[in-house]
């Protein structure tokens, strides 16, 4: 498996996730640069998270515009699996890649900790094999609140592209549960082909035995099994 | 009554945020573009129907809450309806 | 030059601006020989501020001990480094930016992240993890909340943005910071050993390059405002507000990793407090070089701006360079990829003169060594404050289980959640131990099994009551906080907090703090590598409590090993260390509603030592699961803390006097472990004092003889209750 991760001005955490591609799981992972035009023929596309442009106007709203992600969007049209972390699903709603928006959390203050989510929905390559899982991965944002107009989010929820919801350590989804204010609870979705999914919590933060947890590889290795190793 | 509080950075306080879309500007081939100013407009309801009393509660409304008075300036106005 | 400025003579009033005394303006003219141009006015205004020269601390910051086998870069570069093992250095420093806290909560606290990042960059070492201590005031003062979450929001706006992690922090309350809040904010990056870069202007003919945002009029004369106390007023005088851009940061973060990972730079510079001035004029003094700069090349955000105004702006997120002749474009090429300004702005000269021209006109002339060397230094009248009144009893409270549960309600006790979780704690996937989780915060050093445990401490009511006591005690905190994740402590940082030094009082609490400082310092082996003073903390005469903020820097073989304080259930709890615990300064104290008062703890350096290496060697033998050390709120409040990180109960026998419950000592470790024989005698071979104190288990926290049967439930509440209540009423 070749997984590019894309690197634009003020992403954080494209190092970290060529860090479990390339050194938890040993396969191939490298960085494209924003202002290129070559993704070099990867299986995988992560847009990692981080502040890109410092989330000045919108967060993701400038980056969406940035040159790779024409070569995204061919790629995912022609079914490549794009992977949105945080900062990368904000890039995706923007770039119009995923529906819906994401908004500044209810608490209004950014959040940093772990939560549980609920897997479920149509199998997209990183959430193959996982439905009814209950995963504990770490958010950390500041705008995670998903908004969708109620025709799209009764799309989304009817054909199953909700694909992670917040919930408790026992699978119960509810708004003590919802760290952000989220529409359905929502932490996660795919687009109707399934081949593009945005998150916002952080699987590449919680892969790893020395981090104390390693629910998030479960994503990783549902992509390993999905695009061939 | 209906009035509209515009605050802005101070002249000198740089605006970091307006430098980003600035440059995002000249990337997407916006030319000729100057410097970039980012501000926030409140529109707020108000039952005052005295003009002069409406624009001294939003004077006051900019002083002590929508406006930080160490970075910022603001203006006020009313608008009909 | 379009604008007019003032010619000499100066009047007292322009010189009282300029934070200059009449003595130092007859000095700076008998140095020059004439009067000072304006712009020359407004350097030596900077150069010799007490924020640039240390002029009231230098004498006395001479006696802190600087060297040892691990240290690769002591004090006066722009941070610290100690050898990380592996070939890695690891470099830190911390820094106040206290008064423009104040003044703007968000935009003070980011920019002193910001700051501090950039000093630990500028030495060639990525940043992987960030601290910060915090003091506010009384929690029911009318301004904490605003300053409180306005700070947090600022320290976390610009750590998550740019991608450092906010690992770890302490926060307390007191009235002496009414007036008066500390915004201390410590970085630590790592570099390869033999990469570092220093602050050195060398080589006659080198091009010196600006890097990084444009110059605008942000936060002039911040640093001689650093310098003085204030008043009622200052805050409409303020100059214009620095603003953070943690974007740009992040750019020229990237940008200068980029261009020290080839052989390009001679030397490199923050142009932090006293911006372009003290950059050019420190590098060129460590240089013993002189410096040109043509100030109408820098890069300017506004219209008309003047010598004056560059030299002394505090605009973010810039660097001065000195770059290797010929390889000028490869610079220009590496950071214009960053979308960066870089231009060249002067040379490096043999005059040994720091000179700025203005459109080919010499605005500013002046030695380099007028401006460092011949910076005034004092040493200032000191008289030691009375002695403070002592307790000797308390009553004993009527429930111990109210007690312990409004001890830890008390902000400063509670969990600090509510701040840590606003912080990104865990980008950079290096995060062993997070906030909360443990005593110090644990790292790793990447590309290596190593760990770096960090910890800031500094108790200012034990400084109030002993500055001596209380500037050492806060040395061995840190270090016990360190040793109890697991780690050797191998240097400090460190960041004085005081009032203002003209008073003979203040200057004497200086001196004694420096002294327990440098006495702890010593018998731990933990020599000081960066610091920063910050004087002038004080509002109307009224100062803050001393707070010499110490921030200790750890080592671990192997990060893995490393233990929280969250007690696992079935293990024995045992108390290693024998300080004698004592109400002065103690939350209890204050409980009570009393003012003030000792009598400390006594001070015992070497069973400080022992019980380090005791605590280090057991962890090795694998008998330490967690450790928490008896700090605020005492015995029962350090045992309560580490059941409710467990969600488990205990069954323990503390005593029952307050004095034995809720009495304060440094020097004292609760430990879990499933061995307690192997480690009472570890603890016997080794002399240090311990006992069992019980069990853990159930969901009940029982002291033997009192009436204390708490569910854990009950503590997790009023523990993690506490601190949102103050900021969100």
């Amino acid at each position: 498996m070749r997984v590019a991760v894309v690197s634009f001005p003020g992403s954080n955490c494209d190092d970290d996730c060529v860090r479990v591609v390339g050194e938890v799981l040993g396969r191939t992972a490298y960085k494209v640069w924003h202002a290129d035009h070559d993704l070099q023929g990867p299986d995988l596309v992560i847009l990692p998270g981080g502040f890109s442009y410092g989330d000045y106007l919108r967060c993701g709203a400038i980056s969406a515009h940035a040159p790779i992600m024409a070569d995204v969007a061919d790629f995912a049209r022609r079914g490549g699996a794009v992977l949105g972390i945080c900062n990368g699903f904000q890039i995706l709603t923007e770039a119009g890649l995923l529906p819906g928006a994401l908004h500044r959390n209810a608490g209004l203050h950014f959040i940093c900790r772990d939560v549980h989510l609920r897997v479920e929905g149509l199998a997209t390559p990183f959430t193959a094999g996982l439905a009814g899982r209950v995963l504990k991965v770490p958010v950390a944002h500041h705008d995670g609140n998903y908004h969708a107009d109620a025709d799209t989010l009764a799309r989304l929820e009817g054909d199953g592209q909700v694909v992670l919801r917040y919930c408790h350590p026992d699978g119960v989804v509810d708004a003590a549960a919802n760290p952000n204010g989220s529409l359905g609870h929502i932490a996660g979705i795919a687009s109707a082909a399934g081949n593009v999914v945005g998150m916002m919590p952080h699987p590449e933060r919680c892969a790893e035995p020395l981090l104390g947890n390693t629910d998030g590889l479960a994503f990783f290795q549902a992509a390993l099994q999905t695009l061939g190793g | 009554m209906k009035g509209k509080v515009t605050v802005r950075l101070k002249a000198g306080v740089l605006d970091v945020e307006g430098k980003a879309i600035e440059g995002a500007l000249a990337k997407l081939g916006f030319n000729g573009v100057g410097a970039v100013r980012v501000g926030k407009v409140f529109e707020v309801e108000l039952a005052e129907t005295d003009p002069a009393a409406a624009k001294a509660a939003l004077t006051a409304m900019a002083k002590g809450l929508l406006a930080n008075p160490v970075m910022e300036t603001f203006e006020v106005a009313l608008e009909p309806g | 030059m379009g604008q007019r400025q003032p010619q000499p003579p100066y009047d007292a009033e322009i010189l009282r601006g300029h934070g200059l005394t009449p003595a130092e303006y007859a000095r700076v003219e008998a140095l020059l020989g004439r009067a000072p141009t304006w712009p020359e006015l407004g350097v030596f205004s900077v150069m010799w501020s007490e924020h640039c020269a240390y002029k009231s601390s230098r004498v006395h910051l001479k006696r802190l001990p600087t060297t040892g086998p691990q240290v690769v870069q002591g004090p006066g570069e722009n941070a610290g480094a100690i050898d990380g093992g592996d070939g890695w250095a690891v470099v830190f420093k911390m820094e106040s930016h206290n008064h423009p806290s104040f003044i703007e909560p968000y935009q003070g606290a980011a920019t002193g992240v910001g700051g501090i990042l950039r000093d630990v960059f500028t030495m060639g070492a990525r940043p992987i993890a960030l601290l910060n201590a915090l003091r506010f005031g009384r929690p029911e003062h009318p301004k904490t909340p605003h300053l409180v979450s306005g700070v947090v929001a600022g320290i976390g706006g610009y750590g998550n943005c740019i991608g450092v992690p906010t690992v770890g922090g302490d926060v307390m309350f007191d009235a002496s910071y009414d007036g008066n809040i500390l915004v201390n904010a410590f970085a630590l990056g790592v570099a390869p050993k033999d990469r570092i870069f220093l602050g050195v202007a060398e080589g006659v003919g080198n091009p010196v390059f600006y890097v990084g945002s444009k110059t605008g009029r942000d936060g002039i004369h911040g640093a001689t405002m650093a310098s003085e106390e204030f008043s009622e007023g200052s805050e409409e005088k303020r100059p214009t507000v620095q603003v953070g851009d943690p974007f740009t940061e992040k750019l020229l973060l990237e940008a200068c990793l980029d261009v020290m990972a080839e052989d390009i730079l001679v030397g490199v510079q923050d142009m932090g407090a006293a911006g372009l001035t003290s950059s050019s004029c420190e590098m060129a003094s460590r240089a013993g070089s002189g410096l040109v700069l043509h100030l109408d090349r820098v890069p300017m955000r506004e219209q008309g701006m003047v010598p004056y105004e560059l030299l002394l702006s505090e605009s973010q997120e810039r660097m001065l360079m000195v770059c290797a002749r010929g390889k000028e474009a490869r610079l220009i090429e590496l950071v214009s990829r960053w979308g960066l300004d870089v231009c060249q702005v002067g040379e490096v000269t043999e005059t040994g003169r720091f000179v700025c021209t203005w459109d080919g006109e010499t605005v500013v002339d002046v030695p380099v060594a007028a401006l460092v060397d011949e910076a005034p230094v004092y040493d200032r009248p000191q008289s030691p404050a009375p002695p403070a009144a002592c307790v000797e009893a308390l009553p004993e409270p009527s429930s111990v289980g109210k007690a312990l549960l409004d001890l830890l309600g008390r902000p400063t006790i509670a969990s600090k959640r509510w701040v840590y979780e606003q912080y990104d704690h865990m980008v950079r996937t290096g995060t062993v131990v997070r906030p909360g989780a443990g005593d110090a915060a644990v790292v790793r050093l990447p590309q290596t099994r190593r760990g770096i445990a960090l910890s800031v401490d500094c108790n200012g009511r034990y400084c109030k009551l002993d500055p001596f006591v209380g500037g050492a005690l806060a040395v061995v905190e840190s270090a016990l906080n360190v040793a109890c994740v697991g780690a050797r402590p191998q240097a400090i940082t460190d960041c004085l907090n005081f009032a203002s030094p003209e008073r003979p009082e203040v200057m004497w609490q200086f001196a004694q703090a420096i002294d327990g400082i440098a006495a702890a310092c010593r018998a731990l082996d933990a020599p000081v590598v960066s610091g920063n003073v910050s004087l002038y903390n004080e509002t109307n005469g009224v100062g803050i409590h001393p707070t010499p903020m110490i921030g200790m820097v750890g080592l671990l073989e192997d990060a893995s090993t490393a233990v929280g304080s969250a007690w696992p259930a079935g293990r024995s709890l045992v108390l290693l260390g024998g300080a004698m615990p004592a109400f002065g300064g103690s939350e209890y104290l204050l409980m009570q509603g009393h003012a003030l008062a000792g009598p400390l703890p006594d001070l015992d350096l070497p069973a400080a030592r022992a019980l380090i290496d005791l605590l280090l060697a057991a962890h090795g033998a694998g008998l330490v699961e967690a450790a928490h050390d008896a700090s605020e709120g005492g015995l029962a409040v350090a045992v309560a803390e580490g059941c409710i990180q467990g969600d488990v109960g205990a069954r323990v026998d503390l005593g029952a006097t307050a004095l034995a419950l809720f009495g304060e000592a440094i020097g004292r470790v609760v430990v879990a472990t499933g061995d307690a024989e192997a480690l009472l005698a570890r603890a016997q071979a080794a002399g240090v004092p311990a006992r069992r104190l019980g069990f853990t288990g159930g969901d009940r926290l029982t002291l033997a003889g009192t009436d204390a049967a708490l569910p854990v439930q009950a503590l997790r509440a009023a523990w993690e209750g506490a601190f949102p209540a103050v900021v969100e009423g």
